[in-house]
């Protein structure tokens, strides 16, 4: 403990002299070692997977789901501290609304994720607010920051995954603690992010169809996980695409178990092969 | 007596309440929408163009100007939220919200047609209690009543621009000879990919049609030649170019 923080790591609101911010960092910390999550942006829409680990044999199955909607076109996924990835996805629910009721239409993700944000400059010159600011990862990710900046709160113990389809298409976004966000083609939260990364690189990701999304993403939660370590799990997955009719649904039970037992086949035959 | 003949009877309108004879009338077609509206106002019609929002406003409607200034800001503060400009659904749920909100105090069906990138040619028809409603085409204001069976007859999916623009000319015509509450000119915008189009029709150039059968007798005696070929079959219209 000496060696590490020495007395900077008590607020969210004090540097440390190197510049950092420790609290947040553990923060991230917390979001590392949670249960493994993946989203995927594919072709024609996006998927999104949860690992649970079965924590107690009286747990109902299929019950306590972890994915969860803001809008009827997005979706999210925290790994880290449950309540806290509730939290914003209330907060999520509540902006994407309060957009719903002021336009009378969806709120993307992002604005005009095709053009830098140079191109609006002008328009903030004259005063405006800042171009993203009607986008709904820009109004989630402000929210986690502000919790980044005052002594008397702790920031948010989570990463998350949010993914959508909106009008400019398939989005997919990951958001830390730090309230900073990355837009991905796939990316991977929790623990086992790392291997699990490496495998969606290997992806044909610009090509890739939900469908095809939904079998690749059940293999990596299959193959990133340990049994004799973390116990049994429980696979939870969601999708966008043209199946849902751009709804964020549940994958359908059966097509989630032709999943699992395809990537357990072929974990089963890597294993024979090693 | 005579006043009471010739003018509008203010003590029968509700106070505050304003007499809003006129027509408007908007259609989409491929690639933009006509908007189109008469000159006689007893209050108000106007023709707001498109997503630029240009004020093009008429007579002494107060509150139909600040609704535009209104909105011409709503617009252009959701251009700088959203680096682009609102599609014309945006615009349209604007208008429908506030007058939902307010439809105890408003009495205003507007017309809220426009182009946009992603849906093309649109026409938002918001009735008086504040719903929203996206049809082909949408006629408003009192004249409107007198020519539903007209648009219905002759309205066709597919129409090219000057096929809609003339629709739009004949349908208010029409509309404006049949009511006393409207009449005067015709003012039409087109808006389309390139922006907007503005057509003034005087009042002398109005297109004819069966007014009376003693006009066409004059007019026959005159020119010497019939002022309309009428229709050989009940089903074909009576469209006179």
């Amino acid at each position: 403990m000496s060696s590490i923080g020495t007395g900077y790591d008590l607020s969210v609101s004090t540097y440390s002299p190197d510049g950092r911010l420790f609290q947040v960092e553990y923060a991230a910390k917390a979001a590392e070692n949670a249960g493994l999550a993946i989203g995927l942006k594919c072709s024609d829409g996006i998927v999104l997977a949860v690992e649970k680990i079965v924590q107690s044999k009286l747990l109902v199955k299929g019950a306590n789901r972890r994915i969860m909607s803001l809008d009827n076109h997005v979706g999210m996924v925290s790994s880290g501290l449950l309540a806290d990835g509730r939290h914003l996805a209330k907060r999520g629910r509540e902006e994407a609304q309060s957009y719903r009721d002021q336009y009378g239409a969806p709120m993307t993700l992002k604005v005009r994720p095709d053009k830098p944000a140079s191109v609006v400059s002008s328009l903030m010159a004259k005063g405006w607010s800042s171009p993203c600011s009607q986008a709904l990862i820009e109004r989630v990710a402000m929210y986690e920051h502000a919790y980044t900046c005052y002594g008397s709160v702790r920031p948010f113990g989570i990463s998350t995954i949010m993914a959508g389809v909106d009008k400019t298409g398939p989005q997919l976004y990951v958001v830390e603690p730090s309230g900073s966000y990355y837009g991905y083609r796939a990316s991977a939260v929790g623990k086992g992010k790392q291997l699990a990364k490496t495998e969606l690189e290997k992806l044909d990701l610009s090509n890739i169809t939900v469908k095809q999304g939904v079998m690749e993403v059940a293999r990596i939660a299959h193959l990133v996980h340990d049994d004799n370590k973390d116990g049994n799990f429980e696979l939870e997955m969601t999708w966008i695409g043209p199946e849902t009719k751009g709804f964020h649904e549940h994958v359908p039970s059966q097509l989630l178990q032709e999943a699992e037992e395809a990537a357990k086949r072929a974990l089963e035959e890597a294993m024979e092969e090693d | 007596m005579a006043d009471m003949i010739n003018t509008v009877n203010m003590e029968r309108l509700k106070k505050g309440e304003v007499n809003l004879g006129t027509s408007i009338m908007a259609v989409a077609f491929e690639g933009g929408v006509v908007l189109g509206a008469d000159s006689r106002t007893t209050t108000g019609s106007y023709i707001v163009s498109g997503l630029q929002t240009y004020p093009n406003v008429r007579d002494q409607a107060h509150l139909f100007l600040n609704l535009c200034n209104t909105f011409h800001y709503h617009a252009q503060f959701y251009a700088a939220q959203h680096d682009s400009r609102p599609p014309v659904h945006t615009i349209a749920s604007l208008f429908q919200s506030l007058c939902y909100e307010n439809k105890d105090r408003l009495s205003a069906g507007i017309i809220v047609a426009g182009w946009d990138e992603e849906q093309g040619g649109q026409v938002y028809n918001i009735p008086l209690g504040g719903g929203i409603f996206r049809q082909p085409w949408s006629i408003g204001g009192s004249g409107s009543t007198y020519v539903y069976g007209y648009c219905d007859a002759t309205y066709k999916e597919g129409m090219s621009e000057d096929e809609t623009v003339n629709f739009v000319r004949n349908t208010l015509a029409l509309a404006m000879a049949r009511d006393g509450s409207s009449g005067g000119c015709i003012r039409m915008c087109v808006i389309t990919k390139g922006g907007v189009r503005r057509i003034f029709v005087p009042g002398n150039e109005l297109p004819k049609f069966w007014e009376g059968a003693e006009l066409i007798e004059t007019k026959r005696a005159i020119s010497g030649k019939p002022e309309i070929s009428l229709p050989a079959t009940a089903g074909e219209g009576m469209v006179v170019q």
